[in-house]
């Protein structure tokens, strides 16, 4: 079984969530046979004046002397498409780069093969462009290589999936990561919508990360229910064995918000479930670590509410920061507004950290042992807070099953799931 | 017989290094060593050293036709002591003349007198003792940080022992009146107010070397000429200027020192003006009428108000946040608390977190370590919150014997269990104590 994969970053050179999960469910269908062409856009416009050449800059890196990694791109064909195209990018990463190219900086780091990404200047009127020389050249690669089926990642490669389709006849699977209401809420952008959309309907199967998803895509975009079918992402096991203890200065407990300080993550939310708890008790402390255009603003409340001494601003954490931020964190909480899945969650229990997670993320519907809650639910947050920071038996519970829970919410099932479809495609 | 009365603001910030959430509780040295030490350095070169030479020469010149004054925050004259002894020692050489005043302020030129009278009292009594220890008089006038001041405050600085106070002289409080004049307090009518005329003082202090300027080049003899050219009632002009206008705010290059060497020359020779100190303003000059100033006023900005430091929430909260932790240090005798209480005071701190440079057309009259003013108000906070930290458990003393044994006990309990289950341990520990 020969798949033509679509996606636009792979490993080491992803900015965001798509890589880390296009990473994960192509070695699972690796270690299931099948085979994989996997094209990805390359830039060979870095010269140009104002792009950006970004190298593996994000904190979700993958380590290419990995002895699996080998293996893995022994084991998969690359095609790389001439294109400088923009990914919307799914954590923090894109408000950096965006603030770069505002500022006209160009960083680079690491380079660590011969394989390089661009991005070009913005999300703006070129990104369309784009995507429709994306979609031209796929054709090309369609008529050039020998493949049973095309898997399409995201709406930027849904039209590059048509086509292909279009000129092998071949079986189309769109996969559904994020949908364009969850990136930006009831203000869509009408042109992405439309190619999500059309992309769904020229697919023979669709694929949600979540049933949250799953019933975007048949709500908002009126998708046949018969042809989506929900495949929860998993989890990468912890790289590293970073159980040294992080010493802690603070006597109080400490709860974190990590993630892009923006309308999807439901940032105020946060802060106005700090404010009840830090009515009722002053022994606990906020974090908000991350960056994002919504930042200002909570800073302005915060102030505003007088509790700047309990709550606290990182900033934008890179790597080590951030493993550092979940081992001082007593509890994690994502108040996402929309999540279509969502890891973070899992990255917090997998260092022991016990989640208060909204009801309207994807990875609610796959995990027990954490406290769910309605992102606008602020007196129910805030409850939960107080019980994980006060009630000494409760997050010894979630500390001893979050980890096992997390430890099986693995690749390799959504793997199995992904060729069970192909093979249903097929047949 | 007219009078010019000089008062040149000498003030330094401590400025705060990068201070990140992660040290919080374990970090407590908050100050940047080193970018403190290069700005006094650089100001001591290009600025502090030769102008007060050439003070020093014009008062050897002019002997008692010549007297100006000064305002030394407690902050700068630490920095001084720490980074350049050599320009306290010619500070101290212009104070052997005779003809300089040094006035009173608060010790960390800080915002207090918004705040806490009591606070306030202490910050200008130990700023007056600096001052007399340093260069053997007592401040004879007093001006607050910013120019700061409305009735309440001059209320206040009476009751210290200062009946004469410099402030702005602002359009919305003087409206027909001249600032040309002396005047006092409505409140008070002992207290006598120097009003600062910032046609003329900012003539100097912002315009001097701006080539668009229609007066540009300004010489001394123009200048000269201005003065004797003011409405004829006039008794006091009041130029109020940083002492980093010269040589740092406008260049050695724009012919600043130039402007300051000849301009009392052309002064005395040409005008009826001598130069004079607050002091003997206050003591030989009539009070023209009373102002009633009930809202502060200073000297910044068009508003000359106080939201160039107290004008966001931001600024508010650290603010109230810094105060609130007053009447715990005021108990305190830790020297390190005490000091960086002063420096935590210093009114720099809020200006950096100022939103007002958002707009455009601000004049900029400091430099500001920061990005904006979001980064001042996460970096300060960070450093305020291990400040507090260290605050209650240095000053906080147990209110009872039966508090001091139970903590001492929930103490070695947590002592013997800190092997097995440190993190633990310890909050339990914390929480027993604050219960009892």
């Amino acid at each position: 079984m020969k798949v033509l994969m679509f996606g636009w970053e792979f490993p080491p050179h992803i900015s965001g969530g798509l890589g880390t999960a296009c990473y994960g469910l192509t070695k699972a269908l690796l270690k299931c046979g099948v085979e994989l062409i996997f094209v990805v856009p390359k830039a060979y416009g870095d010269e140009k004046p104002g792009t950006i050449r970004l190298v593996n800059a994000s904190d979700v890196a993958v380590n290419v002397q990995d002895e699996i990694f080998k293996e893995y791109i022994d084991n998969i064909s690359f095609v790389e498409v001439d294109s400088t195209l923009v990914p919307y990018a799914d954590d923090e990463q894109y408000y950096h780069i965006m603030e770069s190219i505002e500022k006209g900086v160009t960083f680079e780091k690491g380079v660590v093969s011969s394989q390089k990404f661009s991005f070009s200047g913005g999300y703006g009127k070129n990104l369309m462009e784009e995507v429709r020389r994306y979609a031209m050249l796929a054709l090309e690669i369609a008529r050039q290589h020998d493949f049973d089926l095309i898997h399409a990642h995201d709406w930027l490669t849904y039209m590059a999936g048509k086509e292909a389709k279009r000129i092998s006849g071949k079986p189309l699977i769109v996969h559904m990561h994020a949908t364009e209401f969850d990136r930006s809420g009831e203000n869509i952008n009408t042109l992405v919508f439309d190619i999500e959309k059309a992309g769904m309907e020229a697919a023979d199967v669709v694929i949600a990360v979540s049933n949250m998803t799953r019933n975007t895509v048949i709500q908002r975009h009126g998708i046949d229910p018969d042809k989506v079918i929900t495949v929860h992402n998993g989890v990468e096991p912890s790289e590293k064995e970073m159980e040294t203890e992080i010493p802690r200065y603070l006597d109080e407990k400490i709860v974190t918000f990590l993630g892009r300080i923006t309308y999807q993550k439901g940032p105020e939310y946060f802060i106005e479930a700090a404010y009840k708890v830090l009515q009722r008790d002053q022994n606990v402390r906020f974090v908000m670590a991350g960056s994002g255009d919504m930042l200002p603003k909570m800073i302005r409340r915060v102030a505003k509410l007088g509790i700047a001494n309990k709550f606290h601003f990182t900033g934008f954490l890179k790597g080590d920061d951030v493993d550092k931020m979940f081992g001082l964190s007593d509890v994690y909480v994502m108040p996402s507004v929309s999540e279509p899945f969502g890891i973070s969650p899992l990255e917090a229990m997998r260092s022991n950290v016990p989640v208060i997670i909204s009801k309207q993320s994807g990875v609610a519907e796959v995990l027990q042992h954490a406290i769910k809650v309605d992102f606008w639910d602020i007196d129910a947050m805030a409850d939960a807070i107080y019980a994980l920071t006060h009630y000494e038996g409760l997050p010894a519970i979630f500390k001893k099953h979050g980890k096992e829970e997390v430890d099986n919410i693995k690749w390799d099932q959504a793997g199995i799931k992904v060729k069970e479809i192909y093979k249903k495609v097929l047949s | 017989m007219k009078s010019i009365c000089f008062y040149f603001q000498v003030h330094q910030p401590f400025r705060l290094k990068t201070y990140r959430f992660f040290e919080i509780g374990n970090d407590h040295s908050y100050f940047d060593e080193y970018a403190n030490r290069f700005m006094i350095r650089q100001l001591a070169e290009k600025c502090y050293l030769p102008a007060n030479e050439i003070l020093l020469q014009l008062i050897r010149k002019h002997k008692d036709d010549f007297r100006i004054s000064f305002s030394i925050s407690g902050m700068a004259l630490e920095q001084f002591e720490l980074y350049a002894p050599e320009v306290l020692d010619s500070f101290k050489s212009l104070a052997k003349t005779g003809n300089v005043e040094f006035l009173a302020e608060t010790y960390a030129h800080g915002l207090s007198s918004l705040k806490s009278k009591k606070e306030f009292s202490r910050q200008v009594k130990m700023h007056e003792k600096k001052i007399q220890s340093l260069f053997g008089v007592k401040p004879g006038a007093f001006r607050n940080t910013e120019l700061i001041y409305n009735d309440d405050i001059g209320n206040q600085v009476f009751k210290l022992g200062y009946n004469t106070v410099l402030t702005e002289g602002p359009k919305h409080i003087l409206g027909w009146k001249s600032p040309n004049l002396l005047y006092c307090s409505a409140v008070n009518p002992k207290v006598k107010l120097l009003m600062k005329n910032f046609q003329l003082s900012d003539d100097i202090a912002f315009r001097f070397s701006v080539k668009e300027w229609s007066e540009w080049p300004l010489t001394a003899e123009k200048y000269a000429g201005w003065l004797k050219a003011v409405d004829p009632k006039t008794e006091v002009v009041n130029l109020f200027l940083d002492y980093e206008t010269f040589g740092q705010n406008q260049s050695k290059k724009s012919g600043i020192f130039e402007f300051l060497m000849n301009l009392p020359q052309k002064v005395l020779n040409n005008t009826e003006y001598t130069f004079q100190t607050p002091s003997q303003l206050s003591k030989y000059l009539q009070p023209a009428s009373p102002l009633s100033i009930p809202y502060p006023i200073s000297w910044a900005d068009e508003e000359r108000d106080i939201t160039t430091w107290l004008g966001n929430e931001m600024q508010n909260e650290a603010f109230n946040k810094l105060y609130d932790l007053e009447p715990l240090v005021a108990k305190c005798s830790d020297a390190d608390i005490l000091n960086d209480w002063n420096r935590l005071q210093t009114s720099d701190h809020f200006y950096y977190m100022s939103t007002k440079w958002f707009s455009e057309g601000v004049v900029k009259t400091r430099i500001n370590p920061y990005n904006s003013p979001y980064d001042a108000f996460i970096n300060y906070m960070n450093v305020l919150v291990d400040f507090e930290i260290r605050v209650k458990k240095i000053c906080e003393k147990p209110k009872n014997k039966s508090a001091a044994k139970l903590a001492g006990k929930s103490q070695t309990a947590s002592d013997t269990t800190t092997q097995t289950k440190p993190k633990t341990t310890q909050k339990k520990a914390t929480s027993k104590t604050k219960k009892s």
